[in-house]
């Protein structure tokens, strides 16, 4: 049959149109510029100081060391000692590893409590709960180093142990609540006929089905409990010092020369249990975020 | 109105061939329904004339125009979509008039037009509200009138009515068969329900694998089906089908199986068969008559009840037959019954081609 | 008797099980409580008795570096807020475009925020050193003139912060935005090539408000991480220099801790507590309100 061709063109595949080349420039100078301060960061903790004194930041080392990572881990300065920050880290893994399972279990029973069981006033305390969330922790900080002192945890490690798990309450319950929210009522009254209590059922059938949501839970723990600093600087006390604030007393208050391929070894040790953690669970980190930050 | 004709239509997507060397001519205001199971490329076909999908390789023309390589928008072709996909954030009207402001249409040709399709698709109530605010049946119209004020030569619908409950899609059904009897608008019509097809279509295709296997009008594929897909996919319940092979005696001709003999010298045959023939026997279920005196020949296993009509469940010496009776006969399950088949009404498939002969 | 007692027996097993829940509850409500006491009080080193009204915040307000400390909050949250939502924004749409290599570029946005603020500011305060930082690079490379010493300059010290802050959160806003995106029904984008609307009014028009809840999402969390700015101005700058890069989260725990201001300090957060408040509460209420009005279809 005979077509007359008045529109007919053919249509570009979806190759190389000017759009997409801006598209692409455009993402991958946001990506260098993204990297740089963590290529930077490498580069800079593998040479040596006359090389750093020479200026030139972006350059590959010319005389490659790994003695400031050595420095940064065992003998660095952190205010009267100078042992290193492997102490930091330590500190960190004994203050992380308590402040990921002690909320995690409270969350899920709290978030298991509130989708199933519905006790009366619980929405209420659970609104409550959320607005906390938001309450500048200044506005608690005195209060709170009383409390604590009182208590005689104040500069312990069950202290500070015991601050992040009030502190982390209001995102562990909301990951789990909405995470409960989507199991089948169902399920529950089936379990409730069969005689389970509320400890029974939680801990035999609710926590088994909850792995997805610990991973993400676990990941948001452990990264935001090792990246504090402010509540391990005032309720850690000196020997349980977390890695981020040793990591900022040995740049921050350091006398005579800088170090600055030590410090920069420092930053990145500091920062290695995070990002291993980042790049190793991809997905389930995202997954942590459009969770915790659907709020409500 | 326009028509529209494809030409050798192939549609490759990765290693997979999903439209294979298909030709379709859609005539002007008819009410082409596309209908076949899930995966049968109907969804895909209805994409490339729209333009949404690329063709590897064939024609699309549209009115007489190629638009094979054509933008969707100037196809001069308006769309329905399952899930509505109305412009959220935006009130009914605006969603109706949107494409139209964009192009630079004179403001007073948009009120026009807003207002008719808003009239005829009863919208002029909702107009100010956003789609949130309306139900299933009241959102599906606002799509269609979406679709009708770009005043295009064809209106394509994408499984429209699956979204909606059962008796809003009955009553949606019928609305869009008088928006087709006013309008006589030329539409191309995606279902996988064969109700549907058969109560809106002028035509049917019935595809299978990328594959039309039959083109006609809903009574051409429910009477005459042209082979033993389009035979069991159509009607509910469905046609019985009973293996068997021709016998001739003389100037007569009988299908023989095992358990029945039946006299099909009025069969309209396309070529002459050939005793021996294997075969295969299609009878429609309304189709089995029940007889209230004889000797009986099947034994009721089950009857289902429908409200104005039964289904009962024969077993014929282990061949399970379904036939439709208006009136159950004071029978019940377990009961001896005699049924006859209309020999007027069978379809005969050759076993190894399973086309109609 | 029995069934009510067991009714009772279930019910009080639960609310035991919300006690930690209602202690935090309790513990929140009671010391932001307990500091507005200490706020309205004369408190030095330690709480004192005493109430003395408003003086606490009259003083604040006399104060220069709290002042200062107001002004730089305002310019870096609305620097970084702005700046956070538009390169996330783009961010997200221009990896919504079907692009190769996804996967590598989400993980190279995104990583910066697994690092912790004190890392960042760590990390930005030594490229940012004009002595063997990136001025110095620069001018060796032929540009002698090339001044990039905002760190050590007073007025343009706080838009360093923002740089090192907006480089660690833009990949935050961009994956709340792409999980925004990527829930828009595929088949609007069809209606709109139907439609003949071309893509950047399709974005503008129809996906950015539909976009507005994950906006809105986005921008309390930057709010509450603008009004809790803490550890990146200790890390990278210490506040400096001089006070120049002052902040009002820093100025307060100065003032509880070194300079033995509690009642001072308090009033500050209280102020802070409010203009958190301000903001979240109208946030709350929309969403309570939008999530009762939809219809069910």
């Amino acid at each position: 049959m005979s077509a007359t061709a008045v529109h007919a063109h053919r249509r570009q595949r979806r190759h190389l149109t000017p759009a997409r080349i801006g598209i692409y420039f455009f993402l991958l100078s946001a990506a260098a510029f993204f990297l740089m301060p963590l290529y930077i960061m490498l580069v800079t903790s593998v040479k040596t100081m006359d090389e750093i004194q020479l200026g030139n930041i972006f350059a590959l080392p010319a005389d490659f060391t790994i003695e400031p990572w050595e420095t940064a881990w065992s003998s660095a300065c952190t205010g009267v000692e100078c042992n290193g920050i492997r102490g930091g880290f330590f500190n960190s893994v004994a203050i992380a590893i308590p402040s990921t399972i002690f909320p995690i279990l409270l969350g899920a029973m709290n978030g298991y409590a509130l989708s199933f069981w519905k006790p009366r006033g619980a929405n209420l305390l659970f609104a409550l709960l959320m607005m906390g969330a938001f309450i500048p922790v200044q506005v608690m900080m005195f209060p709170l180093v009383r409390i604590m002192a009182t208590l005689g945890l104040f500069g312990s490690l069950p202290g500070i142990v015991l601050i992040h798990i009030v502190f982390s309450m209001p995102v562990m319950t909301l990951l789990f609540r909405n995470y409960y929210a989507s199991i089948p009522q169902e399920l529950f009254n089936a379990a409730r006929i069969d005689g389970g209590g509320f400890f029974r059922i939680f801990i035999q059938l609710m926590l088994p089905m909850s792995t997805p949501i610990i991973i993400v839970a676990a990941i948001m723990q452990v990264t935001g409990v090792w990246n504090d600093y402010i509540l391990g600087l005032v309720f850690a006390g000196r020997e349980n010092l977390p890695m981020t604030v040793q990591l900022n007393n040995v740049i921050n208050t350091t006398t005579g020369v800088r170090l600055y391929n030590v410090n920069m070894a420092a930053t990145i040790l500091t920062s290695l249990v995070p990002l291993t953690i980042y790049f190793v669970s991809g997905r389930w980190f995202v997954r942590g975020i459009a969770a915790g930050a659907v709020k409500g | 109105m326009s028509n529209v004709s494809i030409r050798n239509l192939c549609i490759r997507y990765d290693e997979n061939e999903i439209i294979k060397s298909l030709d379709l001519d859609v005539i002007e205001s008819e009410f082409l329904v596309l209908l076949g199971p899930s995966g049968c490329g109907k969804s895909t076909l209805l994409h490339s004339i729209a333009g949404l999908i690329e063709v590897s390789d064939g024609t699309i023309a549209i009115g007489g125009q190629d638009m094979t390589w054509v933008d969707p928008s100037e196809r001069n072709i308006g769309m329905v979509f399952q899930s509505y996909a109305l412009y959220p954030t935006m009130s009914v009207e605006r969603n109706m008039s949107f494409g139209l402001r964009i192009k630079g249409t004179p403001a007073a040709e948009v009120e026009r037009r807003v207002q008719r399709a808003a009239e005829i698709l009863h919208l002029q109530p909702l107009l100010k509200r956003k789609p949130s605010q309306l139900s299933g049946g009241q959102r599906q119209r606002v799509a269609i009138g979406r679709a009708l004020v770009r005043e295009a030569g064809v209106l394509l619908f994408d499984e429209p009515l699956s979204n909606l409950d059962a008796k809003l899609r009955t009553d949606l059904r019928r609305e869009l068969k008088l928006l087709h009897k006013n309008l006589r608008s030329t539409m191309i019509y995606v279902t996988h329900d064969q109700v549907e097809a058969m109560t809106l279509a002028t035509r049917i295709v019935v595809m299978r694998d990328g594959v039309i296997q039959q083109i006609g009008t809903p009574g051409d594929v429910y009477e005459r089906p042209d082979n033993l897909f389009v035979a069991g996919f159509l009607g509910a319940p469905g046609m019985n089908f009973l293996s068997g092979s021709l016998a001739s005696e003389g100037p007569s001709i009988a299908f023989a199986s095992a358990r029945m003999n039946i006299d099909v010298s009025a069969y309209a045959f396309r070529e002459t068969p050939a005793t021996g023939q294997p075969v295969v026997l299609g009878i429609r279920p309304e189709h089995i008559r029940i007889e209230k005196q004889g000797n009986p020949n099947g034994v009721i296993s089950l009857i289902e009840p429908m409200g104005n009509h039964h289904v009962l469940w024969i077993d014929c010496n282990g061949t399970p037959l379904s036939a439709v009776v208006h009136d159950a006969l004071e029978l019940k399950a377990d009961d001896p019954v005699r049924f006859t088949i209309d020999s007027t009404k069978v379809s005969l498939f050759g076993q190894a081609g399973e086309r109609r002969l | 008797m029995n069934k009510k007692l067991n009714r009772l027996r279930r019910q009080a097993v639960s609310w035991a099980a919300l006690v930690p829940m209602a202690l935090v509850v309790i513990a929140g409500l009671g010391t932001a409580l307990w500091s507005l006491k200490i706020s309205f009080s004369s408190s030095r080193t330690f709480p004192a008795d005493d109430f003395i009204g408003f003086a606490q915040y009259a003083r604040l307000l006399d104060n220069d570096r709290w002042l200062l400390s107001l002004q730089n909050l305002a310019v870096y949250g609305v620097l970084f807020i702005l700046a956070a939502l538009v390169i996330g924004f783009l961010l997200a749409v221009f990896i919504d475009q079907k692009i190769k290599g996804e996967g590598v570029l989400r993980t190279i946005f995104l990583y910066p925020y697994a690092m912790s603020f004190v890392a960042t500011g760590l990390v930005w305060q030594w490229m940012l050193n004009p002595e063997v930082g990136i001025q110095q690079t620069v001018r060796q490379l032929g540009y002698p003139d090339f001044k990039f010493d905002w760190i050590i300059d007073q007025d343009r010290v706080i838009y360093t912060i923002v740089i090192a802050t907006v480089w660690q959160a833009s990949g935050l806003v961009m994956a709340l935005l792409l999980a925004g995106l990527r829930g828009i029904d595929e088949e609007i984008w069809k209606a709109a090539r139907i439609d003949g609307i071309p893509p950047w009014r399709v974005y503008f028009s129809i996906v950015l408000p539909m976009l507005a809840p994950s906006f809105a999402t986005a921008f309390v969390l930057l709010f509450t991480a603008v009004v809790k700015l803490f550890d990146s101005v200790v890390s990278m700058t210490q506040g400096g220099p001089g006070i120049a890069s002052e902040v009002p989260a820093k100025f307060i725990m100065d003032h509880l801790f070194g300079r033995a201001n509690i009642a001072l300090a308090s009033a500050g957060s209280i102020m802070m507590l409010l203009t958190v408040l301000v903001l979240v509460a109208p946030y709350f209420y929309a969403r309570t309100r939008s999530a009762g009005r939809k219809q069910p279809s």
